[in-house]
């Protein structure tokens, strides 16, 4: 559609980690990916890194239920994964109950985590990692066919990813470090796991993009896909645009309104004039914004460019769910 | 109120707000537009994509501020000076560290434990904390008559408001000093505990913070004094804290979130600019109701102007070209009614209305030009 089509795959892998600077519309992305999977009878889930910032999750307010995972639609369900609950379940899973519940709430440990290397990116990551596999750990859950990642912004995600290859190496024995090693090889292996970059076609989110890409290349992991969110559509040419170009001249030099056979109060000042010109500067700054958009996604280079996505900006007053249903459908019809 | 008098007698504007709304651009804007009326200012960023440096003509940004040639300012008169300056984190972690130990022994086995590479490095806030105390060295060093500070592109803006207490809290534990001194009674009472988190996680924290905090040794009473006095400098009145951010509604949320936590550190609030806006324009097809009453809107509309307008759009392009141009204006309405509703929403919320509307434009700010429009449309409309 907008781009060389690049097929997600949806069915054969059971984890993506979706990663992309702030404010690209990144978790839309995400649950319409999600979305897309459960329309096709994957038991899937949304797993969302916790932002810590006192904001709802994009989930709504948590449940009270025992795993924090929520059905959203048929086989669609969500999680939000918070670093300090992973540790007291992990911890529950090891230790005897009353025990378990004093380490994991006291502060001390929380300031000791804080201090440990990655070790809250790995209880984020070793959480996804859990909710992926065919045996799941904790009581009274099932396993899901796809887990998607919906990661923090660009250089955490890439924390995320490379903690338990950190981890692994930092700690040498213990259960920690074996479960290490195992999410490490994991998320290198390319049957089970796939990276996205979420991304915009502007400067800075295809810096990061282009970042991740070097920062991922460098752990030995792969950008499986680049998904260029809110593309415009091309709707004028270069021809159209010189022609914009004159008629917008002519419509404050001259007032060519009169003459083109607008009522007699459509001469230039008037209201009507004015809405022409204001309609022809909206249209070039859409072409510019497009033409801009268009040089931005070539920086992506050729290697790149072949696994991009493109999706188009959503106009319309909309709730975000119309949305992500609207991006989901197109998302179907790009899926593998 | 305008931009000039909400910064009168301000020496630090501290610029907030979530990450990909154009913080480090306003900040630019906001110093340039102060330069031009006679201040002395200094923007301080932590920039990865040096676009600051960019923009500015700057080749070498470094951790001292450097004025910027007035050939760079595309003819723009300045009556005072703009300086400019990118916070390297790490580099300014260490030379707090240089500054504060009692000798460079000390602070070369502190700059090599672990510990004080992870602080320093990874933890959340640590950034943060750099660049609000290098900007307090500069406050008391009395170079500038203001100080616009960019903030780091935080994974959230509130990480920025609570660096400083997260890192004297972690420094000031002296509960933990006391129970990681090696022979302390809390040691012997802890030990199982911590030999069940080392065995869990294989990790030997342990040690490494009990050297740490030893090498810290006198140099957290240090440490805290410089906290506290940037955290007294960010609470005077001397200080404005303004909300960069976006008509969108994770923006607007997390904008929420932001003036919350603002009041109830009793932190200054000024206020907030609202970027890459999206006014209407007026509408061809005759629905005057969606943009009634919109202060944004660039062109009257009644209900004849827009099939007035349609009509004239058609005779000066023909039918094909003038349909596109009227469905680019619908679908960019769209959004400007979205945008709207965020700022509406944003309004109630906060009960005042942003300083100041950024439109989108039409090309990413790389050069002073694209600065100057938006020091332009900043200080023109407040």
């Amino acid at each position: 559609m907008f781009c060389v089509p690049v097929a997600i795959p949806l069915s054969d892998r059971r984890l993506i980690f979706i990663t992309g600077k702030g404010g690209v519309g990144k978790s839309t992305v995400a649950l319409a990916l999600g979305l897309t999977a459960a329309r096709r009878g994957l038991r899937t889930i949304v797993a969302e890194l916790a932002r810590g910032d006192g904001r709802e999750s994009v989930f709504g307010p948590a449940g009270n239920g025992d795993s924090g995972e929520r059905r959203l639609a048929p086989n669609l369900f969500a999680i939000s994964i918070d670093p300090q609950l992973v540790m007291e379940q992990y911890l529950g899973l090891r230790l005897p109950g009353l025990l378990a519940a004093r380490l994991g709430h006291s502060r001390l440990l929380g300031a000791l985590s804080l201090a440990t290397p990655g070790l809250r990116e790995l209880l984020a990551i070793g959480k996804a990692w859990e909710l992926s596999q065919p045996e799941r750990s904790i009581r009274g859950t099932e396993p899901y066919q796809l887990v998607i990642v919906d990661a923090p912004a660009t250089g955490h995600g890439i924390g995320v990813l490379r903690a338990p290859k950190t981890f692994a190496s930092l700690a040498k024995v213990g259960p920690v470090a074996h479960a290490s090693e195992k999410i490490a090889a994991t998320l290198a292996d390319r049957d089970f796991t796939s990276i996205l970059a979420v991304t915009t076609a502007e400067e800075m989110p295809i810096n990061e993009t282009l970042e991740l890409d070097a920062a991922l290349t460098r752990d030995g992991l792969t950008l499986d896909a680049v998904i260029v969110n809110a593309l415009l559509d091309q709707r004028f040419t270069t021809g159209d645009d010189e022609h914009l170009a004159m008629a917008a001249g002519a419509g404050t030099a001259v007032g060519a309104g009169s003459p083109a056979g607008g009522g007699t109060s459509a001469g230039a000042g008037s209201p009507a004039a004015a809405a022409v010109a204001a309609a022809i500067a909206c249209a070039r700054s859409e072409h510019r914004r497009a033409l801009g958009q268009a040089s931005q996604r070539l920086r992506l280079g050729p290697r790149l460019l072949q696994r991009t996505i493109g999706l188009p900006m959503i106009y319309g007053p909309e709730l975000p769910r119309e949305a992500i249903e609207r991006l989901a459908t197109i998302l179907d019809e790009m899926s593998a | 109120m305008t931009i000039r008098e909400l910064l009168a007698g301000k020496g630090l504007c501290v610029c907030v707000g979530p990450g990909g709304v154009g913080k480090t651009t306003t900040a630019a804007a906001l110093g340039l537009g102060m330069a031009a009326r006679g201040k002395k200012v200094a923007v301080v960023t932590i920039d990865p994509a040096r676009r600051l440096a960019d923009a500015l003509g700057l080749d070498e940004l470094d951790n001292e501020p450097r004025q910027v040639p007035a050939e760079r300012l595309a003819g723009k008169q300045l009556d005072g000076e703009l300086w400019a300056m990118t916070l390297d984190p790490k580099r300014t972690f260490d030379e707090l560290i240089d500054e504060v130990a009692s000798d460079p022994e000390q602070a070369r086995n502190i700059k090599g434990n672990r510990i004080y590479r992870e602080i320093s490095g990874a933890v959340a806030g640590s950034q943060e904390f750099t660049a609000v105390s290098k900007v307090y060295e500069l406050d008391r060093s009395g170079q500038f008559d203001l100080l616009v500070l960019d903030t780091p592109p935080a994974r959230n803006a509130l990480d920025f408001l609570d660096a400083p207490e997260r890192l004297t809290s972690f420094l000031e534990g002296h509960a933990l000093q006391m129970l990681l001194a090696p022979t302390g009674f809390g040691a012997r009472l802890l030990a199982p505990v911590f030999g069940l988190l080392q065995r869990v996680t294989g990790v030997d924290v342990i040690t490494d913070l009990t050297v740490f905090f030893h090498l810290l040794g006198n140099m957290t009473t240090e440490f805290n004094a410089r906290a506290h006095a940037v955290d007294r400098l960010l609470h005077s009145q001397h200080t404005a804290f303004v909300i960069v951010t976006r008509a969108a509604p994770d923006p607007i949320d997390e904008t929420l979130a932001l003036h919350r936590a603002l009041h109830q550190r009793e932190l200054p609030f000024a206020a907030t600019i609202l970027n890459r806006y999206n006014a209407a324009v007026g509408d061809l097809t005759a629905e005057p109701e969606t943009t009634d009453g919109d202060p944004g809107t660039s062109s009257a509309s009644g209900p004849t102007a827009g099939t007035e307008s349609a009509a004239l759009l058609e005779a000066q392009l023909g039918p094909a070209l003038a349909a596109r141009v009227a469905a680019s204006v619908a679908d960019h309405n769209s959004l400007a009614a979205r945008d709207r509703a965020q700022l509406e929403r944003l309004t109630a919320a906060l009960d005042s209305e942003p300083l100041a509307l950024v439109p989108q434009l039409d090309d990413d700010v790389h050069d002073a030009s694209g600065l100057l429009q938006i020091c332009e449309q900043l200080f023109a409309q407040s």
